[in-house]
């Protein structure tokens, strides 16, 4: 068989940690080869190596049948080969165009040339039907519109190997629809895509074949027109993975938080983010707040916790108000939140992973005296919840947590927060960026929390999530509430319907609020 | 070598050896300017430079005393950049220490014996502080760029210490100010003729020991405590120490408020030397405010770090001197040194953004993984 790019006994070490023992991989030319893993399985290791950033211990990489040499992206880009990272690398104060020719400038005179460069890009962009704006500032635009960025940074250094890294963990339903458009346009012009994602549905609907890897070691490769879901899943954890989470009934106790008549102006447009939003959460209940991203989801989570100021209504959290309580006082009424951007507020990540561990909770009596840190307790305390929520880091508690892997970083921030033992858990897209196994795991102790009487307020772009964890699901469109409607008598349709603002009238009563 | 490059790189995973090679590269930058200007001397003059600083127990003794007051000024802008800000301010807060320092030295005649220094470095630490606390407070309230404040601090404390000595301490016949009583300097401890070459006396004294003690504090501060944990927080992760609920405000505030203490001490203490020095009222900033910028840059604003840097830019002010043997003119010597201190800063800076530019292509993890490979191990 031939193969474009093949990957044979690759071994890459980290102190502590095997991430690639021996691995194989071969990508035909044209095709869609998805790579699957639990986290840390070490798949964004095995891309960096093929890109050129980690120079592997073992092993040989071929391309067209000749052995090359890797040694940084610059050999990697030469041998066409090009790479969207989990985490965008973008300069944020460029424009599209400045970063798309970012190291590939042309230039006359020792001036930029850039408006042959504008042309290729617009003439790239329609091709592809990659949409851009040349002249957007990086961090004016949405993610999904700086993944397209990244994407034509790769067409435009001629690049015919395109890695993609957890593209779609960032992504809305719709933009994951039309990235996969793309995906499978671009293999029909001859560009061979190598495709990481944890979500199983994504592979069966684009990719040819995929890869297996677990805790590091090469586990198969399989055609996907022959494989089921649920073959993967186990092929990927070890054991059979349960994609439904089991859920017993429950019924709401009082009324933990109450909203009433929000309002969150946008800074810079004026327009209220946030439209007089009233709602409850009750103890014992799972409200999912859906809808598609930038309808107000993320500033109706900054007002509940107190990274913006309200600009009118009231928060009520256990007959306490708390509308202009600061962050820490809602913390310690029992508030606690997994941020969206688990690099921008979740995390410190030169921190090592036991200081992030207590970053809700540092200066508790249990982790200071008289101002200075216990660190035997804050140790201690680390290694248990790595231990309780499987954790993987090549150092233990005292990983830096920027060299850990995405999930693993989300299951830190997941384990810091339910073990705060809130009475109200705000998790927002928790389980994005974790494997099946990882997501099984979360969803659990949601609905754990759920029978502890937490109330829980979830956010999700995802359809899925919505309808299997929740009892009850609030819809935000244009930041309103459009819907409220009880999680079972619900179907997907309907709520794509509400989401995207189609059926604006229809505010059913659901299940808990009274 | 292993146990200081564990004290120094702790939880950076960083370690001693970037500002040994910053320290080379810095050599030879000033090596290459010496063969250029004169290359007849060039290699005595780098010899004496290199090795002045321990021909004697005096010039030892002399490195250590001039250490003493950029340590300070070191301690200041590491301090505030553990916090994420850029304590350009020092030299201002050098100048109102000092001003407060010789204030209390002359006036206060009604202190007895030791109460007499103590009280002037109590003196020169608050009013560092309030230097320091006003360019925070204009950051944390009203989000007012602290190197803009800072700068303008740096003249408004100049020119005001100006005016106030004229009006309070004034010793016209020197355009000096008055001298210190005997009390208010400090104590000798027998360091002066400890480190001494013959009757040939150093100037060293216990505010070497005042630095280093700070510096040890300010370690502690930061690796051992609550407090620290807020303030590397707030430098590292703004957006996530909000997010913890950590008062980034009161941590911009306070931070900038130790660093100025600190630049304010430094100048209580090159003044409280003993030697008689007063202040002289010309209208320059102080270089030992700035020379705290590459002392902690070399130090990786690591606190104890700083002790150590901080006694290698002395140790080339020291030699720098015996370069005069070679025919170097002082204003030379001075250029040199300057040229060695920064391009070793430099190094260090571009080191950073040679990085960070690298970043963008390349998997930042990586090199943070790769890094600790190499230093990690050791402990
Ligand atoms: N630069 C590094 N330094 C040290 N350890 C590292 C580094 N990069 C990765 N690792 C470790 O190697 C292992 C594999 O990491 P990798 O990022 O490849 O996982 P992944 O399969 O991409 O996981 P995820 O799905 O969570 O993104 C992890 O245990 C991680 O902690
Ligand atoms: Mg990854």
């Amino acid at each position: 068989m031939e193969y474009i790019i093949e990957m044979s006994g690759i071994t890459k070490e980290f102190p502590g940690v095997i991430a690639n023992d021996d691995i194989t991989l071969g990508l035909r030319k044209a095709e869609i080869h998805a790579l699957l893993g639990e986290n840390g399985a070490g798949k964004s290791t095995l891309m960096s190596v093929l890109f050129g950033l980690y120079r592997p211990d073992k092993g040989i990489i071929k391309k067209n049948g000749d052995a090359v040499n890797i040694h940084g992206p610059g050999d990697a880009t030469r041998l066409g080969i090009g790479m969207v990272h989990q985490h965008f690398k973008l300069v944020h104060n460029f424009n599209v165009l400045e970063n798309i020719i970012l190291g590939v400038e042309t230039t006359k005179n020792g001036f930029l040339e850039k408006d042959q460069a504008r042309e290729r890009v617009l003439e790239l962009s329609k091709q592809y039907k990659l949409a851009v704006n040349p002249d957007d500032i990086i961090s004016d635009i949405t993610v999904g519109q700086q993944q397209r960025v990244e994407i034509l940074k790769m067409l435009y250094r001629n690049n015919e190997i395109l890695i993609f890294d957890e593209p779609t963990a960032v992504l809305t339903p719709q933009e994951i629809d039309e990235l996969m458009g793309i995906m499978r346009g671009l293999t029909a012009e001859g560009k061979s895509i190598l495709f990481i994602t944890h979500k199983l549905n994504e592979i069966m609907a684009v990719a040819d074949r995929c890869t297996v890897l677990r805790k590091g070691r090469y586990v198969g490769t399989v055609e996907v027109s022959q494989t089921t879901k649920e073959e993967l899943s186990e092929m990927m954890v070890g054991r059979k993975v349960s994609l439904q989470v089991a859920k017993p009934v429950r019924q709401p106790g009082k009324v933990i938080l109450e909203v009433s008549g929000l309002t969150v102006k946008n800074k810079q447009s004026g327009k209220n983010a946030v439209d007089n939003v009233s709602f409850n959460v009750c103890e014992g209940e799972i409200v999912c707040v859906a809808g598609i991203e930038g309808n107000g989801q993320s500033e109706l989570v900054y007002a509940l916790c107190g990274m913006t100021k309200a600009d009118a209504g009231s928060i009520t959290m256990n007959d306490k108000n708390l509308t202009g309580a600061g962050i820490r006082r809602r913390g310690e009424e029992g508030m606690a939140h997994i941020p969206e951007d688990r690099h921008k507020h979740g995390l410190i990540l030169d921190y090592n992973l036991a200081y992030n561990l207590v970053l809700q909770s540092y200066y508790s009596p249990k982790f200071q005296r008289a101002g200075f840190l216990r660190f035997n307790e804050i140790y201690r305390y680390a290694d248990t919840l790595i231990d309780a929520y499987d954790i993987r880091s090549g150092k233990g508690a005292r990983t830096t947590v920027r060299s850990m892997s995405g999930g693993n970083q989300q299951k830190a921030i997941v384990s810091r927060e339910i073990d705060r033992d809130p009475k109200l858990l705000i998790a927002v897209q928790p389980t994005r960026g974790l494997d099946v196994g990882a997501i099984e795991y979360i969803h659990k102790q949601l609905i754990n929390q759920r029978g502890k009487g937490k109330g829980i307020l979830m956010v999700t772009l995802e359809l899925d999530e919505a309808l299997n964890v929740s009892d009850r699901i609030l819809v935000i469109y244009e930041g309103r509430i459009v819907a409220d409607v009880d999680a079972k008598s619900v179907g997907p349709q309907e709520l794509g319907l509400y989401m995207s603002g189609s059926r604006p009238d229809g505010v059913k009563k659901g299940g808990g609020a009274q | 070598m292993n146990a200081l490059k564990k004290a120094l790189g702790r939880g950076e995973g960083a370690g001693v050896l970037p500002s040994l090679i910053a320290i080379v590269i810095g050599l030879l930058a000033g090596f290459i300017v010496l063969l250029v200007t004169k290359p007849g001397q060039a290699l005595g003059g780098f010899t004496a430079i290199l090795t002045g600083g321990i021909v004697d127990m005096k010039s030892i003794g002399q490195v250590l005393y001039q250490a003493t007051p950029i340590m300070l000024t070191g301690l200041s802008f590491a301090f505030a950049n553990k916090t994420g800000l850029f304590n350009i301010g020092t030299a201002g807060q050098f100048v109102v220490g000092a001003y407060a320092a010789l204030l209390v030295g002359v006036k206060c005649t009604f202190l007895p014996g030791a109460l007499h220094w103590i009280a002037a470095l109590l003196a020169a630490m608050i009013a560092g502080a309030l230097w320091g606390f006003i360019p925070g407070i204009l950051k944390a309230l009203r989000n007012v760029n602290e190197v803009i404040s800072c700068i303008i601090m740096n003249y408004i404390g100049m020119y005001m210490v100006n005016f106030l000595i004229k009006e309070t301490i004034y010793f016209s016949l020197k355009n000096q100010s008055m001298p210190v009583l005997a009390s208010a300097n400090m104590p000798k401890a027998g360091l002066n003729t400890l480190f001494s070459t013959g009757i040939n006396m150093s100037s060293l004294n216990s505010g070497l020991f005042v630095a280093v003690i700070m510096a040890v504090i300010l370690y502690v501060l930061l690796e051992k405590t609550v407090f620290g944990y807020e303030l590397k927080a707030c430098g590292y992760n703004r957006d996530a120490a909000r997010y913890a609920g950590i008062n980034e405000n009161r941590s911009i505030i306070i931070s900038m408020a130790v660093a100025g203490a600190m630049a304010g001490l430094g100048g209580a203490l090159l003044y409280l030397d003993g030697s008689g020095r007063g202040f002289n009222v010309v209208d320059v900033l102080a270089p030992e405010g700035f020379n705290g910028v590459p002392v902690a840059l070399l130090a990786m604003s690591n606190p104890i770090a700083v002790i150590f840097s901080a006694i290698f830019v002395a140790y080339l002010s020291v030699g720098g001197l015996r370069m005069q043997l070679y025919e170097f003119a002082p204003q030379a010597i001075e250029i040199i040194i300057a040229i060695i201190i920064y391009f070793s800063a430099l190094s260090l800076l571009i080191r950073g953004a040679v990085a960070s530019l690298i970043a963008k292509n390349r998997e930042r993890r990586g090199e943070r993984g790769n890094k600790q490979a190499e230093g990690g191990d050791t402990q």
